[in-house]
């Protein structure tokens, strides 16, 4: 299936956010968790990444630093900060909304809703 | 990581190291994606291909799978672009829509230095033309009132213009553009000022003010409430102010030698000088000066961060001084008129530094110590705002109200409210506490207040006073 480039990045912030409230983490790795979580189906241009953390980091949500990686290379990890997770939890309940909104209406007359509602 | 692979991955390695360095090499020729940058996508390029080599890829096949999936460097370059605007925002206004990559740009320029030099000789024209209708300059006398009046309405119409022009600004935002500027060609040339009012020098002092920002909303395409937008046309107008300095520095030589040289022959250049050079010339100057700052942004570039870099320490260390002595000998500020506005004065370069010092900031970088030294700036200039205002105080409690006195204090306590928050969000960025961008936001979120305060001075100033 392929997922609508808009979808893909109204859903970047909820995803890192999330992911990296399961600890800190590197580009890298945040796409293969996403690749992981959403069984291949959400693809993301890897580079594009990036300029979604600097965002998040410019906004205080994640904090960056420069580490090393396994093989001693440089590398740069983010943090969830105390108001990133705020913003998380924001986002959760934003993105609530549309769910429960959209399986209520739309899906379920289309009967397309796997659960079923 | 895997030992027994490290051999056959040894032979090959060198076609990999060779495709990163070039790939880097790519990247690093785009102005958005900085080293930093360029160091954590390299880390990711090699992630990516060691995790392919060990899925069983050959080292080439495996980079090149990496590089594709890292995304075509025109996008990559744009979307940093975007999230990094200060780093790019030169390129933006030069083309705004060949997305960064430059390949309109030799025949934009050429044509834009002819509209600029058009304007400048319109904007020209504007402040010769009342002259054909008796209002005209002479040499050892004071500007004639039409003139101070009017004294933004001759050039920042025309900027306006040049950056509607330029930034292509839908019919609907040209009208909206055109609002500001015509409502003030009305109201200050209806107003009844006596002869030498004190309320008219103000009014057309903070009409520039409020004209300036107006411009803004050329500048910004209408996106005016934006706040990168906003910061982007802080950092033109720092950069405008630099290229007008220059150009009055060079046009000053240029009027002094022309003197001398006609003198040294027995003519007397001074009329034409006066009454023809000069103020065609600082009116033209002020769409030249903008048209440079668009053009060629990278020769100021590196100068914006210097200047502050210097600045900012020197001024510091003057307010300290002057604390220091006043604390030192117990003398209090005189109470001149031309003092305080000399006050005023200060507070404006040191609330511009700090904007500039802003503007011209890697909001990414950790707090260093030239931010402790700019919060110093601010509680030092916060001290002599605090003198300042006492003494204007006293001079308004023993004389009461006159216009320059109510315009003093209006802009001391604008400046006030500005640097003193200013310094807690400082501290609270240096205490990690805040984000940088809190900062930024905040001198954004501030700039529609100086453009209000402009208004009242303009509109509300002169009736409040009798028009005197």
């Amino acid at each position: 299936m392929n997922i609508g480039k808009d979808l893909v990045a109204a859903s970047a912030t909820p995803l890192i956010l999330s992911i990296l409230s399961e600890g800190e983490s590197y580009g890298y790795a945040i796409i293969k968790r996403v690749a992981e979580l959403s069984g291949g189906e959400l693809q993301w241009t890897d580079g594009m990444l990036y300029p979604v953390l600097h965002r998040l980091e410019r906004n205080g949500f994640v904090k960056a630093v420069w580490g090393q990686s396994e093989s001693g290379r440089q590398r740069k990890y983010y943090r969830l900060t105390d108001s990133g997770a705020e913003e998380l939890a924001s986002q959760r309940r934003q993105w609530h909304v549309v769910d429960s909104t959209l399986r209520r209406t739309l899906f379920r007359s289309l009967h397309l809703t796997p659960q079923g509602g | 990581m895997s030992q027994k692979t490290d051999k056959s991955k040894e032979a090959a390695r060198i076609p990999l190291e060779e495709g990163i360095a070039e790939w880097r090499s790519y990247v690093r020729r785009r102005q958005a994606i900085h080293r930093v940058d360029a160091d954590e996508l390299e880390d990711h390029l090699r992630t990516q291909a060691t995790m392919l080599v060990e899925a069983g890829l050959a080292e080439d096949e495996a980079f090149l799978i990496a590089v594709k999936r890292i995304g075509a460097l025109d996008e990559l370059s744009r979307e940093f672009g975007r999230e990094h605007s200060e780093r790019l925002w030169k390129r933006l206004v030069v083309g705004p829509d060949d997305g960064g990559d430059g390949a309109g740009k030799g025949t934009g320029t050429l044509k834009e230095a002819l509209v600029a030099v058009a304007l400048a000789v319109a904007a020209a024209a504007a402040i010769k033309i009342p002259e054909l209708f008796g209002a005209g300059m002479q040499v050892n006398q004071e500007l004639p009132a039409f003139y101070v009046r009017n004294l933004s309405l001759f050039e920042l119409p025309l900027l306006a213009v040049f950056f509607a022009w330029k930034r292509s600004l839908a019919p609907a935002g040209r009208l909206w553009l055109a609002v500001p500027f015509v409502a003030a060609a009305v109201a200050i040339n209806l107003m009844p000022f006596a002869p030498r009012a004190h309320t008219e020098v103000l009014a057309a002092m903070h009409l520039f003010i409020a004209l300036w920002l107006a411009v803004g909303y050329a500048y910004a395409t209408g996106r005016w409430r934006d706040h990168d937008q906003r910061m982007n046309y802080v950092r033109f107008s720092g950069e405008w102010f630099i290229y007008y300095a220059l150009i009055a520095l060079g046009g000053g030589v240029l009027m002094g030698l022309t003197g001398f040289v006609f003198s040294a022959i027995g003519l007397k250049p001074e009329p034409l000088l006066v009454t023809w050079i000069l103020p065609c010339g600082a009116v033209g100057a002020v769409i030249i000066a903008a048209w440079l700052v668009e053009a060629k942004q990278s020769v100021i570039e590196n100068m914006a961060p210097v200047l502050t870099l210097i600045f900012t320490p020197l001024f510091a260390l003057l307010l300290l001084a002057f604390l220091g002595t006043m604390a030192w000998t117990g003398s209090g500020i005189g109470v001149g008129r031309e003092v305080l506005i000399g006050f005023d004065l200060l507070l404006v370069v040191v609330a511009g530094l700090v904007l500039y010092a802003i503007s011209a900031r890697d909001p990414q970088k950790a707090p260093g110590p030239f931010d402790a030294l700019q919060l110093l700036l601010i509680v030092c200039a916060l001290l002599v705002d605090a003198i300042a205002l006492w003494a204007i105080a006293a001079r308004i409690s023993e004389f009461g109200f006159s216009p320059n006195k109510l315009a003093a204090l209006g802009e001391n306590l604008i400046l006030l409210v500005n640097l003193g928050w200013s310094a807690v969000l400082y501290a609270r960025f240096l205490t990690r506490r805040a984000a940088f961008a809190m900062l930024e936001r905040w001198q954004t979120a501030y700039l529609p207040v100086y453009a209000v305060w402009g208004c009242v001075v303009v509109v509300v100033f002169p009736p409040l006073f009798g028009f005197k």
